[in-house]
């Protein structure tokens, strides 16, 4: 029971009952589409950037409470960062769902996404947390493709 | 020697049902994913690995001639169960999936051509849709599919209707692993028969559930996997009618399928060798041997009994959640529970059993036209065999309780 109030902690449950950051973006300069053929996830993200710094962004889609509540802190954490901000959240996101459980984990600048560190006990889950992250690396990697060919 | 049915006596067949899972007594619940081992098939793999151990067919030695008749005799022991009239019926693959390829490729390549269709039912898993998506691209077939009502119920009048004269193949599942449905396969190889058109059977999820005799149902193909019928994984049957089987050209090339070899001309060997190239899984073949005794010494209609009051049970039991809708409502069914709470993914579901030692499974169930026809993207299943009781049941029971207190 203690591992599982670990996982599913209040702020995680407020955040898929009530997703913030849910739906269309005006303006969207990056999109990305998550996919989790596992259970059938999809999430379809939403960024608008102006000179490196993410102004905002959106998200659609339906998923598990894992999944949504990541992709709605996500959202908030990443406002007003910029792109490489992001990506080094991201980093650390990953470090932090991965870590084997009793090894300290590095939670500076992690702020409220700490409370997904419950998910390391459930290794299965990984995907669901980071499914949103994975989507905004290839959106944002995407676009300096394009970026290159023009 | 039937023994009388005695449930706490028959789960000490089963190590594993005294395990634990996350600190509380496991209750495996997927069975239709795969089903737990007796101790018999366990002690019957290691002491051939320990003890007999040879590859088989061509040892002169006297190990080598063991191996291959503990391994022949136990295609007899599947004659038997499955009611062929010959051994030679019986073909050792690696499971239902490779046993579905095999026709596909070998019978159908050889016999269908472009134009030709294939029918299929709008219920079947993935292994029983994509090796004739397959086929179909390499010869330019045609895909058809036989619908099914929102019960999960295949529609006899529609199948019929999809029996064209460019029908050239029937294959359909008897049991589906996403819903339970039990599909009425005799009436449907009738029908087919009575057009001239040969039928396969996937039988993966029938086994374990129904008594299955092929010459009963008349059918031309039988598949299923030893691993979810008490034996091990990696051994699967394609039963087929000798008629069909002796004028199919060979699967795979290489080892033990030939007679002789030239670089000119190789001869092939007669069925069921032709369709086993390269060493297959000896110790796997000849432990599914002991699952097959070991069921023989059960009390067969006693353990339908068993599940289907137990289905009967937990229908009832689960029904009481209200956030709780039924995937699969079939009349006829086997012991499957596959249904939706709503608001509550099926992974979070999955989850919270976890943590309570309860092993279900959430997800499409490799049958994703099933789920698209449902409108939704997985379900949660939980699969009975004959060893599981009410105990376990409360137990689930209980789970989901808990999971709707914490997401609802």
């Amino acid at each position: 029971m203690s591992d599982l109030r670990e996982l599913y902690q209040e702020v995680i449950l407020g955040h898929s009952k009530s997703p913030r950051n849910f739906g269309k973006l005006e303006g969207a300069t990056h999109t990305g589409v998550g996919f989790n053929p596992l259970c059938g996830d999809k999430i379809h993200l939403q960024i608008r950037v102006r000179d490196g710094v993410i102004e905002a962004l959106r998200f659609e889609g339906s998923g598990c409470a894992i999944s949504t509540a990541s992709a709605s802190l996500m959202t908030e954490a990443l406002q007003g960062k910029t792109v490489a901000e992001a990506e080094a959240l991201f980093k650390k996101f990953h470090e932090m769902v991965t870590t084997p459980m009793g090894q300290p984990i590095d939670d500076a600048a992690l702020n409220k996404l700490t409370v997904f560190s419950g998910v390391r006990e459930f290794p299965v889950r990984v995907k669901c947390a980071t499914l949103a992250w994975h989507t905004l690396h290839n959106a944002v990697s995407e676009t300096s493709e394009t970026a290159k060919t023009e | 020697m039937t023994q009388p049915f005695d449930l706490a006596r028959l789960r000490q067949d089963f190590p594993m049902l005294a395990q634990t899972m996350r600190g509380k007594p496991l209750i495996y619940l997927d069975n239709a994913a795969s089903t737990q081992k007796p101790q018999v098939v366990i002690e019957r793999l290691t002491k051939f690995y320990r003890s007999e151990y040879a590859n088989i067919h061509r040892g002169v030695y006297e190990l080598s001639q063991n191996a291959t008749q503990a391994y022949e005799s136990v295609r007899e022991k599947v004659k038997n169960f499955l009611h062929a009239s010959s051994e030679r019926e019986i073909v050792f693959v690696r499971g239902t999936t490779e046993a579905i390829n095999l026709v596909a490729q070998s019978y159908g390549r050889s016999k269908l051509k472009v134009g030709d269709e294939i029918l299929i039912t709008a219920m079947e898993h993935h292994s029983n849709i994509v090796p004739w998506q397959l086929l179909c691209e390499q010869i330019g077939a045609v895909l058809r599919v036989a619908p099914m009502n929102q019960n999960g119920e295949l529609l006899l009048d529609e199948f019929e209707k999809k029996l064209s004269p460019k029908t050239k193949f029937v294959s359909i599942v008897h049991v589906s692993n996403a819903l339970g449905s039990i599909n009425p396969v005799k009436k449907l190889i009738a029908l087919a028969h009575a057009r001239g058109i040969p039928v396969l059977v996937d039988g993966a999820q029938a086994v374990s559930h129904l008594p299955v005799d092929v010459q009963d149902l008349d059918c031309d193909f039988y598949a299923f996997s030893a691993h979810k019928l008490f034996g091990p994984s990696g051994v699967g049957v394609l039963y087929g009618r000798t008629e069909l089987l002796n004028p199919m050209p060979p699967y795979q090339g290489g080892g033990d399928m030939i007679l002789s070899v030239t670089f000119e001309k190789t001869l092939f060997h007669e069925i069921p060798h032709k369709f086993e190239a390269g060493t297959p899984d000896i110790a796997g073949v000849i432990a599914f041997g002991a699952a097959l005794d070991y069921l023989a010494t059960l009390d067969g209609p006693a353990l339908q009994k068993h599940e289907a009051e137990l289905l009967e049970y937990a229908t009832k039991q689960l029904d009481a959640i209200p956030q709780l809708r039924w995937i699969g409502t079939a009349k006829e069914k086997t012991s499957v529970l596959s249904f939706v709470l709503d608001g509550v993914h099926p992974h979070d579901i999955g989850t919270v059993l976890d943590t309570e030692g309860i092993a279900i499974r959430a997800g499409h169930h490799c049958a994703q036209p099933v789920m698209d026809f449902f409108g939704i993207n997985a379900t949660t299943r939980a699969s009975l065999a004959f060893y599981n009781t009410r105990e376990e049941i409360d137990r689930l029971t209980a789970g989901l309780h808990k999971v709707v207190e914490i997401f609802g």
